[in-house]
């Protein structure tokens, strides 16, 4: 037996160390996404932000993290136990989850991610819609009045937005012909079928700041009315494990606008140079996944909330009937042009 | 090969455990959960099999869209237990009745069934060699190359079936305060204010 088990021990192992190679730099990102998220809102609103802890409050997201540690966690007597636990190990393990899929870049040749599956984008999808269950799961549990309405805006919110994602994927892969996650980055385009997807890359930003709840759109948690929404009721390590798996989610939904739009970890606008020829995949990669959380912040800090019979009429009645269209222009334009990809 | 028989037992198993806590369960949320964590199980028995492209719509339609309708419903449901197990008992005789006869048909079926030695030459669609051809590609030419019309067809019946249900459950009622984002925007300053000059101590006529 043992025999029989050793060669699939040294596989096992060699995936764990993949897994944790990719989990604890997105964990560290996470963190300093909080980190930057106050620094950024704090230089639009002219203040100064975390400036205390280590040089430039760089280690303030760990204190955060620390203070969140030491509290007591609180089962409320009324909440359902065993829901209540298992929402925020649900949220955080699913935003997690989906990064098996993700292609950093490429070394030598081979491309780093996880597993290289054919449908990698379905998978995402797939992921990205079981992301409400946390949600709302955290929202019957708590037995709270609060929670219980936060946590039904939000799977609303999700359930609706999610058509019109899966739409600007679709119109996606008319153009590149895979669902595998590297054939996508990969697929040249011709100048015109770019322009013809940059409406779409405008719908998707927008449906993914309303998919993680993120402002304008995060009437999940509006705190004038709500108090804190769905996860009102959960402290500690709890509450820590929703704020990770909102962030982490914002930073994959970044990733997949990258991969989808901008070229994954190839140098933007497919410049060929010898100069930037030595920068290595994964920093583009990285770079252009700060641009779009960049927007996220941005947002943050600009714009007002949605009154929420608005959000419902944005994702119903304005963004799935454009998408709908652009799906079925997108697909007769490259039929008549001859350009589908094989 | 190990792993994939140990993975399968759990899966099965995890499925068979979780479709029956889908029916004894007493709180209909459990119940719900259970009946995803059912298809989650299902939908990883389709990996197991090759079928990736099955197993990803699996867990995108039941999962991600139907069952969330589901949860919506019947969290919002105050349903009482106690009501609910009241009439366990009078129903319980008849409910087994039925259910035995279905079970003795099912193994008379099962017990007596055969397949003719000339079936696998009747397939009409032989399952493609894997290796050759993704999952993806494969579905995609039996459903839009070779059987497009009834594809077609079967995606007319369902929109007939959609439009009808709409009609049955629309009505429209008399006094709803309803927004017409276009009036909202179109409206004037002069169409709403009007700017009075008042004399002191005669108040606005």
């Amino acid at each position: 037996m043992i025999e029989l088990l050793t060669p699939y021990a040294i596989q096992v192992a060699f995936i764990v160390l993949k897994i944790l190679l990719i989990i604890v730099p997105l964990l560290i990102g996470v963190a300093y996404l909080t980190y930057a998220e106050r620094k950024v809102m704090a230089a639009m609103q002219l203040r100064q932000g975390p400036n205390m802890v280590g040089p430039f409050g760089l280690l303030q997201p760990f204190a955060d993290g620390l203070k969140l540690f030491s509290k007591e966690t609180i089962l409320p007597d009324m909440a359902n136990k065993p829901i209540f636990v298992l929402a925020p190990i649900l949220t955080f393990l699913l935003s997690l989850m989906a990064w098996a899929v993700i292609p950093f870049g490429e070394l030598f040749g081979k491309t780093l991610l996880l597993s290289n599956i054919n449908v990698g984008i379905l998978y995402l999808f797939a992921v990205s819609s079981l992301g409400v269950y946390g949600i709302l799961m955290a929202g019957w549990a708590s037995n709270s009045r609060y929670a219980f309405l936060g946590g039904l805006r939000s799977a609303a919110q999700m359930v609706s937005y999610e058509v019109s994602i899966g739409f600007v994927m679709v119109t996606v892969l008319l153009t590149t012909g895979s669902l595998n996650l590297t054939e996508i980055v990969m697929a040249e385009r011709p100048f015109w079928v770019s322009v013809m997807l940059f409406p779409m890359f405008i719908v998707f930003i927008i449906s993914i700041l309303a998919e993680t709840n993120r402002t304008p759109f995060d009437l999940p948690e509006g705190e004038s009315e709500l108090v804190g929404g769905y996860n009102v009721e959960y402290s500690s390590m709890t509450f820590a494990l929703f704020f990770l798996g909102e962030y982490a989610n914002m930073i994959l939904m970044s990733a997949i606008t990258v991969i989808l739009f901008m070229g994954g970890w190839l140098p933007p606008f497919g410049i060929e140079s010898v100069l930037i020829d030595w920068v290595p995949g994964i920093v583009w990669f990285g770079l252009k996944i700060c641009m779009i959380l960049f927007i996220f912040l941005w947002s943050r800090a600009t714009l007002p909330r949605y009154r929420y019979d608005q959000l419902m009429r944005l994702g119903w009645k304005v963004f799935l009937p454009f998408s709908l269209v652009w799906v079925v222009l997108v697909a007769g334009v490259l039929l008549a042009t001859d350009s589908l990809p094989v | 090969m190990i792993i994939s028989t140990i993975v399968f037992y759990a899966l099965a198993g995890v499925l068979i455990l979780s479709s029956m806590m889908v029916i004894t369960s007493k709180n209909p949320v459990h119940s719900v959960l259970f009946l995803i964590l059912a298809f989650f199980n299902a939908a990883g028995l389709c990996v197991l099999l090759g079928a990736e492209f099955i197993a990803m719509l699996l867990v995108i339609v039941y999962v991600g869209a139907v069952a969330v309708l589901f949860l919506f419903v019947v969290m919002m449901l105050d349903i009482n237990f106690k009501d609910l197990q009241s009439g366990f008992k009078k129903y319980m005789s008849v409910g087994g009745l039925v259910g035995g006869i279905l079970l003795a048909e099912l193994i008379v079926i099962y017990s007596s069934w055969s397949f003719s030695k000339s079936a696998p030459e009747n397939i009409k669609f032989k399952t493609p060699d894997i290796t050759e051809l993704s999952n993806t590609e494969a579905l995609g030419r039996i459903l839009y190359t070779d059987n497009l019309f009834l594809f077609q067809i079967a995606g007319l019946i369902l929109l007939v079936a959609m439009i009808g249900a709409i009609t049955l459950t629309l009505r429209t009622r008399d006094g709803v305060m309803k927004q017409d984002v276009s009036d909202q925007v179109n409206r004037k300053r002069e169409d709403v204010v009007k700017i009075v000059k008042v004399e002191t101590g005669t108040g606005v006529a």
